[in-house]
């Protein structure tokens, strides 16, 4: 059964590997997935430890109903210190390795140390062994695991790999499995290539017993029909997360030009539509595909339809692609954005990261802080397609002065190139923003700010927010499984409510990533889908544990803590711009240039944006400092931590 | 009598590459999540982006049925499939080396061979697939579909003609 699934330590330095099974009140505490990454790390990293040291652990885990009926239990997650802020490091993808890494009987990899030589992980059926990856380095993330299947004869190992830029030690170098499935954010790439640990593979034939089949198919249909009902679900299926782009732009809720504009013009060659268009011109009029257990199938499947990559196949372009190489660098062909999504999956790069940190570069080139000579030559201003791919490039191989500058991330190549580039940086906790301009939605700001991986959307982002819903539905959402009788308001451009908005998705969230689902299948994008509740009911059928929609909740809120618990100890501050729960000053100070007449000519209000602030930490029993409450930590049971019980 | 039974119709272009069908058909059949244990698999190349869902076809002169030395493999022709009987069964893998689409399978922990039974004619492969890669339908409706795509290009191009033909007029 799912609770079976065992953790293992492996120490790269030593090669000893020791596994452990994983007690059930650490269930009823953490569940699994990233919440008991979380106790995990919080145990296992030395405080102020280097991100890219022996010292610093890489947690791999699916979550607690990984590979079980329900809905889509794709998702793997991967936490480590990050190389990036110097806070929580984490990233979550889907593909198919999670449920490959239970099947052959894991849930959580603590891996510490440091290989003397390139190595890789070989997961088979409640075994694991280090093998030599001398022959991988070098290797692009696909050839990674072509070749590894190749070596080890079994075309159906699913492997984490990391690409060049995570041997080289790029900041934002990801981790990948398939052609496009992306651990992107805070740079657990980079943290893998520390440790010379080039790939993880995994394959298993080990039985996973659901406590109650015949109802867990039963509930399982009632919950895809449920999620692909929805019709953001339907939409995405067709058109993938490009279309969340395209709805974004519209309204002016897009970055572009760094952070100069809120909108890009001119992009009719990236729309959804005519994304949409070249993948049925290039594979057929059926391109979308799916992470395991999914029918909301999102990603779509491309060639390359002109250019020097003319005819190479690739996945997405998902919505951050979009963002990396058209809005924030404001290019707008779309050849150039096929292409960059193929390079940074090949080389195994943030897409994200990468299109941020080099909208910056250029916003600093057009100021003059940086000049031909950081460059070498190259003509960095905005909308030069070449520059923006050569430069991606010269990052992932840490080519050039600039290049290997912006491969160290935003935080440290601010303080090399000096002057007053860091007020130009558009990052939380050393993390780049999400390509999306939240100045008209200050429930999303405050999502950004306060996330507990850096800026990033996929912790506590309140996106329903922006579809107006009416009181009496956000009511029915927002007080379950807690009751809250505070004010909400269906207005995005307002302050009040949005805290306890911030508050519910962040446990939300936490909760979908304990189980190893997709935030898809929630209360994301569409707010008619499952949440606490539904999950009661799956985790129950599936493994036989008993929770209520409330201690789910509690759970929730636990693991957040134990987050928590990490950012301060690596030194959180509330209002610190690098270390912080703080936005660039150019939120509060610049008012948007475009967009829709709700949305042009706005500001975060620097009172009320502190208001929302001391309203949420109040939620999250924190004190005005950020800092949790001594009843707090007992009320969440974690007041001992770090208890060393795993 | 009911006309002959329903087929797997599969059209691999729609396949997603989920494999939901994989995980429903191993607890459908075993209680457990186990692709290994699953009578349908995607075969995927991945680096072109091609998934094709394998299953049995349920062979009319089925060889698996021929070369099964202690008769254990029927038709069942009411459901219009073939099933193996495993009170008889010696486990000697014959049907496994003989199947030309590689859908008997052995499984290791059970030690005996499995293939689809169609879910005795509610496929959950079919059930769970929204976009209907794979599809239940009779016999005779299988190429419906392909006929209809052909005609409609006839049928574009005799519009055409007749347009082409009234503009000259």
């Amino acid at each position: 059964m799912a609770l079976n699934r065992k953790i293992a330590y492996i120490d790269l330095s030593t090669g000893k590997i020791e596994i452990k099974p994983i007690p059930l009140d650490m269930r009823r505490k953490f569940l699994g997935g990233r919440g008991l990454d979380a106790y995990l790390l919080y145990n296992h990293a030395p405080k102020g430890c280097d991100p890219l040291g022996p010292e610093n652990p890489v947690i791999v885990s699916g979550g607690i109903l990984t590979a079980t009926l329900a809905s889509a239990t794709a998702r793997t997650h991967v936490m480590a210190k990050s190389p990036l802020g110097g806070m929580l490091g984490s990233c979550n993808m889907g593909g198919f390795f999670a449920p490959e890494m239970a099947w052959a009987g894991f849930h959580h990899l603590v891996i510490k140390g440091k290989a003397e030589k390139p190595v890789y992980l070989w997961i088979k059926n409640g075994k694991i062994e280090i093998r030599d990856a001398r022959n991988l380095w070098g290797k692009t993330t696909t050839e990674t695991q072509w070749t590894v299947r190749e070596e080890l004869g079994d075309e159906d190992i699913k492997s984490l790999v990391i690409g060049p830029a995570g041997e080289n030690k790029v900041r934002f170098a990801n981790v990948m499995t398939g052609i496009k499935n992306s651990g992107g954010r805070t740079g657990m790439g980079a943290v893998m290539g520390s440790k010379n640990l080039k790939a993880i593979a995994a394959r298993g034939t080990m039985d996973i017993k659901i406590s109650y089949p015949k109802e867990a198919l039963e509930y399982n249909k009632r919950f895809i029909d449920q999620i692909t009902s929805a019709k953001v679900n339907q939409t995405q299926g067709t058109l993938g997360t490009p279309f969340i782009w395209g709805a974004t732009n519209s309204w002016g809720g897009v970055r572009c030009r760094n952070f100069q504009y809120n909108q890009q013009l001119y992009c009719d060659e990236i729309e959804p539509e005519a994304i949409d268009e070249a993948c049925a011109e290039t594979m057929g009029p059926y391109h979308m595909a799916g992470c395991f257990g999914c029918q909301v199938h999102c990603r779509a499947k491309y060639k390359i339809p002109t250019g020097p990559y003319k005819g190479v196949y690739d996945e997405g372009p998902e919505y951050t692609s979009q963002g990396a190489f058209c809005g924030e660098p404001d290019c707008t062909s779309l050849e150039t954005l096929l292409t960059g999504n193929h390079l940074v999956d090949q080389w195994g790069m943030d897409n994200l990261e990468t299109g941020s940190i080099i909208s910056w570069a250029m916003e600093l080139y057009e100021l003059g802080i940086l000049t031909s000579k950081e460059t070498d030559g190259l003509d960095l201003r905005f909308g030069n397609d070449e520059a923006l791919l050569e430069m991606t490039r010269r990052i992932a191989f840490r080519e050039g002065w600039l290049g290997n500058v912006l491969a160290e991330g935003g935080i440290i190549a601010s303080e090399k190139i000096g002057k007053n580039s860091f007020d130009y940086l558009i990052q939380v906790k050393g993390v780049s923003n999400l390509h999306s301009d939240e100045r008209a939605t200050p429930a999303l700001a405050l999502n950004i700010a306060t996330a507990s991986r850096g800026s990033d959307h996929l912790r506590s982002r309140p996106a329903i927010d922006l579809y107006h819903l009416p009181q009496e539905v956000m009511r029915k959402i927002y007080s379950n499984p807690v009751p809250y009788d505070g004010p909400l308001s269906s207005e995005h451009t307002e302050y009040i409510g949005k805290p306890w908005q911030v508050f519910w998705h962040e446990n939300c969230y936490m909760a979908v990533d304990c189980l190893g689902i997709c935030k898809y299948h929630t209360t994301f994008l569409g707010a008619t889908l499952p949440n606490f509740e539904d999950w009661s009911k799956v985790i129950y059928l599936n493994t036989g544990l008993e929770f209520t929609p409330r201690e789910i909740w509690d759970i929730a809120e636990r693991c957040n803590m134990m987050e928590r618990l990490f950012n301060l100890r690596e030194g959180l501050q509330r209002e610190d711009l690098k270390k912080g729960d703080m936005l660039n000053h150019r939120y509060f100070d610049e008012p948007t240039r475009r967009g829709a007449p709700d949305v042009v000519g706005r500001v975060i209000d620097r009172e009320k944006f502190k208001k929302m602030v001391d309203e949420l930490y109040e939620y999250k029993g924190l004190d005005k400092n950020g800092v949790p409450k001594p009843e707090t930590l007992k009320r969440l049971g974690v007041e001992k931590e770090p208890s060393r019980l795993l | 009598m009911e006309p002959m039974g329903k087929v797997l119709a599969i059209s691999p272009e729609k396949c997603t590459g989920c494999r939901l069908c994989e995980l429903v058909c191993s607890v459908f059949h075993d209680g457990v999540s186990n692709a290994a244990r699953s009578r349908i698999k995607i075969m995927k190349w991945e680096s072109e982006g091609l998934y094709i869902p394998m299953s049995c076809q349920q062979c009319q002169d089925a060889p698996c049925m021929i070369v099964c030395p202690v008769k254990a493999i029927s038709r069942d022709e009411k459901l219009s499939r073939v099933m193996v009987n495993h009170d008889i069964c010696i486990g000697c893998r014959s049907c496994v080396t003989v199947c030309p689409f590689g859908a008997m399978g052995f499984n290791v922990i059970d030690r005996k061979n499995f293939k689809c039974d169609l879910c005795d004619g509610d496929p959950q492969c079919v059930r769970f697939c929204e976009i209907k890669a794979v599809d239940y339908l009779d016999a005779d409706r299988v190429s419906i579909a392909k006929k209809k795509a052909a005609a409609e290009k006839i049928t574009a191009a005799q519009r055409q003609a007749i347009a082409l033909e009234s503009e000259s007029h």
